[in-house]
């Protein structure tokens, strides 16, 4: 049939969806993600299999329309063989963009898949006990315009020993301008205090 | 090919077609008083008498407009045209976006608009119509004869007397009903009506209202005199050719046509029970056009059904908020009180005078491994025990 409503691999995973798991008992998991609700017409489970830090397998269910089908099927096939990381890491517009796009009201459609798939990875690391911190990304952010300090800054001042904002501010010299950074400085340094 | 999407569209018609065709080469302006005009302005009139008697009205009382949507905006906005701050207009929930989604903009620009509820089979809550109906103000009511989701009819001879205990004006949408069931004018007593072409397998782009005092209305479109002023613009010529020819054919068939599709319509719903479990059914068969069938399928979603249906060259629609691009799915079916998820799994199906049992043995037949395949597919489906 021509010109159909997505693209031809939007087609393909949506016809012939990548691992489903038919059934839970036979998936050996080491965790598992839910996310959505079924009155909002979508909801999704992904589960994982992790060695080493990396995924070695992953399946999910849906209850979710043809862009949900497809997005998860292919993030699915995306995931394997990634760092816990950068699988934590892959944005929807990734998965649309692997899936030869999709149409602008149906990326919302799109997100369910990954967000699942990050519950999953959380749970890995808390049943792990693993340090969530992991996750992040460390792209530098300036938080303090004014003395140009990034948040890799306060990671490593924290690192060295800053516990307080007096102290951060004795050590990096952040705020000590217009001083209008001092409350995200704050939340930046409590996220790497693990408060 | 099996397309059951007819209250959607329908095919047009050969014969429909045929007449249109005809008057190709008639291209006069209606409006011109020389020959050239007056042969066209003769096959329009008799257009005019082909509605009209179709609904059992005069013709004088029939406009013709471009279809159901600019029906029901004209018809409003005479109203408030005329009322303005003085008038009141309630409408049901599960009206038409036509009327539902003008009725919000006018709310939303002062008007004062009221929404009457329905009842658990989409039938409108009379005491709370009646409710609403004391005000000093005056009222129009506006609620459709036949719902295009779920097919349900209104009462509107007894919604008619209650407005005019209350003397308040009635307008009904009348497009899902024309050529489905009996309309009679006569007998049910309404101010206005809407009506359109290509439901009943005339051409698109044209449609026609009643307007019971055509003194009292104000045009939607102003311009030339066409339609006794009512609304201008160089009249849609072919198309109310082909709209008077639709509703002649349907008007000798629509007994036949009334049998047809309760019988087909009873096929599909035994082939769907006696195949698929944990199914709802939306419709209230006892009390909707024949050819409208609305059904959830518990733990799956709409869009997804009927996208895999279409890979299979069947045509059908969604009350899934995903196949519109909204994030609420039907109004109508939320009106009627079914949870969202149910709403969010209906798919509606509606027959048409080209669809036969056999048609409805491949639907039923792939239907059935669509929802099976989905339902294992889906995280919320276990089986048996709904969702």
């Amino acid at each position: 049939m021509s010109n159909w409503v997505y693209s031809d691999i939007v087609k393909d995973h949506f016809i012939n969806p990548r691992n489903v798991l038919y059934d839970e008992s036979s998936f050996d998991y080491d965790a598992k993600g839910e996310i959505g609700n079924v009155k909002c017409g979508d909801q999704m489970i992904m589960y994982i299999k992790v060695r080493d830090n990396v995924i070695v397998d992953c399946k999910w269910r849906t209850y979710g329309c043809a862009s949900a089908i497809a997005s998860t099927s292919m993030l699915s096939e995306a995931v394997k063989g990634m760092g816990l990381k950068e699988a934590y890491n892959i944005k929807p517009q990734d998965i649309a963009k692997r899936l030869g796009g999709l149409p602008e009201n149906k990326i919302h459609c799109s997100v369910l898949g990954d967000r699942a798939l990050k519950e999953a990875i959380k749970d890995y690391i808390k049943k792990n006990g693993m340090d969530i911190n992991m996750l992040i990304e460390e792209r530098e952010e300036i938080i303090c315009k004014c003395l140009n300090i990034t948040d890799k800054d306060i990671k490593e001042a924290v690192l060295g020993g800053a516990d307080t904002y007096e102290k951060l501010q004795e050590m990096t010299k952040i705020g000590t301008v217009c001083g209008q950074c001092k409350e995200i400085t704050i939340d930046v340094m409590n996220k790497f205090l693990n408060k | 090919m099996v397309y059951l999407d007819n209250n959607a569209t329908t095919p047009l018609l050969p014969e429909v077609a045929e007449e249109m065709k005809k008057c190709f080469n008639m291209y006069g302006n209606p409006s011109s008083l020389h020959s050239f005009g007056r042969e066209i302005k003769e096959k329009i009139e008799y257009a005019r008498f082909q509605v009209a008697r179709f609904i059992n009205c005069n013709k004088n009382n029939i406009v013709f407009t471009s279809g159901g949507s600019e029906g029901n905006n004209c018809i409003i906005n005479s109203f408030f045209s005329k009322y303005k701050n003085n008038g009141k207009l309630l409408v049901s929930k599960i009206e038409h976006p036509s009327i539902l989604n003008y009725a919000k903009y006018l709310l939303s620009i002062g008007y004062d608009i009221d929404f009457i509820d329905v009842d658990s089979k989409g039938k409108v809550l009379l005491d709370r119509l009646e409710d609403k109906l004391k005000t000093e103000k005056r009222v129009m009511i506006s609620v459709m004869i036949a719902n295009n989701e779920t097919g349900i009819i209104q009462d509107i001879e007894n919604i008619s007397s209650i407005a005019r205990k209350y003397g308040a004006f009635i307008h009904s949408d009348m497009v899902q009903g024309l050529g489905k069931m009996v309309i009679d004018l006569e007998k049910i007593d309404v101010d206005y009506a809407t009506f359109s072409s290509h439901k009943i397998n005339g051409p698109k782009g044209i449609g026609a209202i009643y307007i019971k005092d055509i003194k009292d209305f104000m045009p939607f479109i102003h311009g030339g005199h066409q339609e006794k002023g009512l609304r201008a613009g160089t009249e849609n010529t072919l198309g109310i050719i082909g709209f008077g020819k639709a509703c002649e054919i349907r008007e000798k068939e629509l007994f036949s046509y009334i049998q047809k599709m309760s019988k087909l319509r009873e096929k599909l719903l035994d082939g769907i029970i006696n195949n698929i479990n944990d199914i709802l059914i939306n419709t209230d068969m006892e009390n909707s056009v024949p050819n409208t069938l609305n059904i959830s399928f518990k733990g799956v979603e709409g869009e997804a059904i009927m996208l895999y249906l279409d890979i299979e060259g069947i045509a059908v629609s969604t009350g899934s908020a995903c196949s519109s691009g909204e994030l609420e799915p039907s109004h109508v079916l939320l009106a009627m009180g079914l949870d969202p998820e149910i709403a969010h799994g209906s798919i509606r199906f509606s027959l048409g005078i080209q669809n036969t049992e056999e048609d409805l043995f491949y639907v039923v037949d792939r239907l059935k491994n669509v929802i099976s395949k989905l339902r294992k597919i889906s995280s919320v489906y276990s089986k048996g025990a709904g969702v």
